[in-house]
């Protein structure tokens, strides 16, 4: 891992709200192509963290980089899946899919074809022309995978995307985001508050403290794939984390 | 689906037809009012064939007055969305837009467009002028408002799409709070029109030489029920007749939307 390309350095980064420290001092790099976990107890400030990723929330101190230049969203190819359902009412899929490419100034062709693999990707392709009130819960959230994903993120940020899912369709969208981080190679920083998903999916983790959230620890989670969450070593890897994370 | 569509429809027809038939019963079969009082659906059919070619007794047919009316709201109608809807998207969106325009806006919100007619005839008189005003005072309001409304709805979380793609803030105006305030911008735009309707009638009964209103007044004048009655349902029509246009207008602009029925 130490030897890849880091992509987003992020530097005593600490974020206060008046007089409430959220984050205090958290400084941790993240490398071109790897898939991050972040986990933490619940209130830490987890979303705070990635807000202040993308540059949503002005830093109190500290710096973030990417590709060694302080974060811009006009410049800088980040995508971010939030909690909340993000699709827009009034675009149709393929259209919602199309919108990060759009706003991007892309052409007509590139945005097309990028559409057309990405839906052909999360399984789609039939219901393009669908608009989100027509859709169920788990294609919403393909459509918003699939919105993130077409315009090819350097980095990918995930705030407990499965959060409002039930355990069989969280298990089924988790194979499919892993297929395409394969496949695409995509850096992905990834919010849960749920340590089995974090050790299914990620290559390293980050374990934070509670308020004022700094990092506890990151692991490295060097487990095979494909991953069962009945595996002694899956089990394991959990435990530990279960352990770094109690703060009762 | 398709079936049950077609009952509703019956059903609202149906409506229409006993009132109507009650009417009828009343009026011209039971005779319980005397016709010069309230005259039954069969005169009012006569009087409406009748004033569609006669200019007797106000000085025109019906058409005439409605041409004169629809000038009038339409024109006033169309000033106020213009000019109201844009302003309200701007004051929702620009934070000094809003400072400026709003204390002037809370002046005018509150009266109400008939208080305006006295002034607008001490300063124009009683031609088109006044009038056109008047309405698009009316109209203007319900579209500053309903246009403010929609986009101060516009949800963070897809302004938080917008900006972590990189979008400018035209960008999360066009492509985001614009498409997120439509219903309630075509809502606005509805209000407005009935605003302007009514408002229209009303202006025409105090200083008017044409128009619905002015046919109506003038009708009350000569003890003409059934020439009012006409008119009433001529406003009546017209109006149901702008509201099935917007709807038309509103199906195909608003999108993902469930409409059921």
């Amino acid at each position: 891992m130490d030897n890849k390309e880091v992509i987003l350095h992020v530097d005593h980064m600490t974020k206060c709200f008046g007089d409430l420290k959220v984050l205090d001092d958290v400084s941790f790099d993240v490398h071109k192509g790897e898939f991050l976990c972040i986990v933490g107890p619940t209130g830490c400030g987890k979303t705070t963290f990635l807000n202040c990723i993308t540059g949503l929330y002005d830093l109190t101190d500290g710096q973030i980089l990417v590709n060694n230049e302080p974060v811009d969203t006009k410049k800088h190819n980040i995508a971010y899946i939030f909690q909340e359902y993000s699709t827009m009412s009034w675009l149709t899929v393929e259209q919602n899919v199309a919108f990060g490419l759009k706003m991007k100034k892309k052409s007509a062709g590139e945005i097309k074809e990028a559409v057309a693999e990405v839906l052909e990707m999360v399984g789609l392709t039939k219901y393009k022309d669908y608009y989100p009130v027509e859709l169920s819960t788990s294609m919403l959230q393909r459509v918003v995978i699939a919105r993130a994903f077409a315009v090819k993120p350097d980095i990918l940020l995930m705030d407990e995307p499965y959060g409002q899912l039930d355990v069989e369709l969280r298990f089924r969208l988790e194979d499919e985001l892993l297929k395409i981080w394969e496949k695409l190679g995509t850096t992905v920083i990834f919010i849960t508050h749920n340590i089995e998903e974090a050790v299914y999916l990620s290559e390293n983790i980050l374990v934070l403290t509670n308020k004022p959230t700094s990092i506890k620890q990151k692991l490295s989670n060097t487990l095979a794939r494909p991953r069962s969450v009945v595996d002694p070593d899956f089990i394991e890897v959990r435990n530990k984390v279960t352990e770094l994370i109690k703060w009762w | 689906m398709k079936k049950k569509r077609n009952y509703l429809w019956i059903l609202s027809v149906l409506s229409i037809v006993i009132f109507v038939g009650i009417w009828w019963i009343c009026c011209d079969v039971l005779k319980l009012t005397s016709s010069s009082t309230l005259p039954g659906p069969v005169t009012i059919v006569r009087t409406f064939i009748e004033k569609l070619s006669s200019p007797a007794p106000d000085g025109a047919t019906l058409p005439e007055h409605i041409f004169s009316s629809l000038q009038i709201s339409l024109g006033g109608w169309i000033m106020g969305v213009v000019i109201g809807t844009p302003l309200g998207i701007f004051m929702a969106w620009y934070k000094k837009v809003d400072l400026f325009a709003r204390p002037l806006f809370d002046l005018i919100r509150p009266v109400p467009g008939l208080a305006w007619i006295p002034l607008m005839i001490l300063l124009f008189g009683i031609g088109l002028t006044p009038k056109i005003v008047t309405v698009f005072l009316s109209a203007f309001v319900p579209c500053v408002l309903n246009s403010y409304t929609g986009i101060r709805q516009t949800k963070d979380v897809h302004l938080w799409v917008g900006q972590t793609f990189g979008a400018s803030d035209t960008q999360m105006l066009l492509y985001i709070a614009i498409p997120t305030a439509l219903p309630m911008i075509m809502t606005g735009v509805r209000v407005a029109l009935g605003a302007a309707w009514t408002c229209i009638v009303a202006a025409e009964m105090l200083a008017s030489t044409k128009g619905l209103g002015y046919m109506i007044q003038q009708a009350r004048g000569i003890y003409r029920p059934d020439i009012i009655i006409c008119g009433m349902i001529a406003i009546g029509a017209i109006g149901a007749v702008f509201s099935g246009v917007l709807s038309l207008i509103e199906n195909k602009i608003v999108k993902g939307v469930r409409r059921d029925g």
